[in-house]
């Protein structure tokens, strides 16, 4: 077990992107896919205890080692990756075919009310949506949704693991947000 | 900048959109979205599409879309209700569901982006080497072409010039350049421009290093920065 753990660790060190139990099995076939979950738990559990500078998150159906969030400042002066930034209306277009996929562009437009031509295009461009393909009907329109880059990027498991938003907004919530 | 060109800038970023600017309306005046006073709100809003006019903003079809729903509403409010048909639903419905779809996207919007994200909060192992600052002592921007030019202009006032312009049979492709630099930075992480170009070369030369860089530059092989201070220009291979 201990030995299962350690390899395990060192998989994580190494691998670039997050590694899927099933990646991890096929390296590790002695071991049961069970086995692996557990020696990813105690490894989870034992990074928290320790609060490290890192930790194992669970990200995009696969387990990665990041850096814990409150050292970001540190990081950005050692290395400044691309910036993500992305505009209000890129946000919330995102989120539209996040939640909404697989979703052709007019209903995408649909909900915001304007063109969303060319975010379309830079979203595609960083990776974070992709073009499931045409839908049957006249003017075979592009079918949207989101990629495995974004499930890395938002810190997500998987799709259902999207935040709920709120059902209601209660107005001074909402603009107490605004003023903050 | 005119005044009006600052006006519209800032104008663009409050309202992305129609429905933003309705909800931007709905939240100045407090109102709650299930029971909107029509009559307030379509004023309102056809009030700024007015004042966006004025400042000369182009007022997109979208807008004027909106628009022409809230004033069909608000006419079909004005209309007596008729009490035997109780399947007459509450005609601001057209505009509440979408508002509320939309308000639910924002939402959704605001609380991805409080996540922690990869590259901003969080991050893995294995930056790319690109990522890396370089030592604050050691400032440099990113050189743009024109920057380039004038460099390579300085490098072809510096040729001999004797001027030997006599054709080689062995002229050096732009290719075969890119090879030899790429040889050069297997030993080293970066070299100044001017090292690139050795001091007796001729003008042909010249050209086909400095087509090279552009060329790398173009691939990404190489980065190109400038120091803030010397002004000397580096090339960083990627």
């Amino acid at each position: 077990m201990e030995e299962i753990k350690n390899i395990i660790e060192s998989l994580l060190l190494v691998a670039g992107e997050p590694l899927t139990i099933d990646h991890i099995n096929n390296i590790l076939t002695q071991a049961e896919k069970k086995e692996i979950q557990n020696a990813l738990s105690e490894l989870s559990k034992e990074y928290e205890a320790r609060k490290g500078g890192f930790f194992l998150r669970e990200v995009a159906g696969g387990y990665q080692i990041r850096t814990r969030p409150e050292y970001r400042e540190w990081i950005k002066r050692l290395i400044q990756p691309k910036a993500l930034r992305l505009s209000k209306a890129a946000l919330e277009t995102l989120a539209i075919i996040a939640y909404k996929q697989p979703i052709i562009r007019s209903d995408i437009e649909h909900v915001r009310g304007v063109n969303c031509g060319g975010i379309l295009r830079m979203l595609l461009e960083r990776r974070l949506i992709r073009i499931l393909g045409k839908k049957e009907i006249p003017g075979r329109p592009l079918i949207y949704a989101t990629t495995k880059q974004f499930l890395e990027v938002f810190d997500l498991k998987d799709l259902k693991d999207l935040p709920t938003p709120e059902e209601i907004i209660t107005l001074g919530e909402a603009s107490s947000e605004q003023i903050e | 900048m005119t005044p009006d060109e600052c006006y519209q800038v800032q104008l663009e970023n409050i309202f992305e959109g129609p429905m933003d600017l309705l909800v931007h309306l709905i939240k100045k005046h407090e109102v709650d979205i299930y029971d909107i006073p029509i009559a307030l709100i379509t004023e309102q809003y056809l009030k700024y599409l007015e004042w966006m006019k004025a400042m000369n903003i182009d007022v997109a079809g979208e807008f004027l879309v909106l628009a022409s729903t809230l004033t069909q509403i608000k006419s079909r409010m004005l209309l007596p209700a008729h009490e035997d048909e109780d399947e007459d639903e509450d005609p601001r419905l057209e505009i509440i569901r979408p508002l509320e779809e939309y308000l639910r996207i924002k939402s959704a919007a605001e609380k991805l982006a409080k996540r922690d994200l990869l590259g901003e909060d969080t991050f893995v192992r294995n930056p790319g080497q690109e990522d890396y600052l370089l030592n604050r002592e050691e400032a440099v921007i990113d050189v743009g072409l024109f920057e380039l030019i004038d460099a390579f202009q300085k490098i072809l006032e510096h040729i001999s010039p004797i001027g030997r312009m006599e054709i080689n049979a062995d002229t050096i492709t732009v290719r075969d350049r890119i090879v030899q630099i790429v040889d050069i930075f297997e030993t080293k992480e970066s070299v100044t421009f001017n090292e690139l170009f050795s001091k007796n070369a001729d003008k042909s030369e010249v050209v086909v290093t400095f087509l090279a860089i552009l060329e790398m530059v173009r691939l990404s092989l190489i980065r190109v920065a400038q120091h803030t201070q010397t002004g000397i220009i580096r090339l960083f291979y990627l």
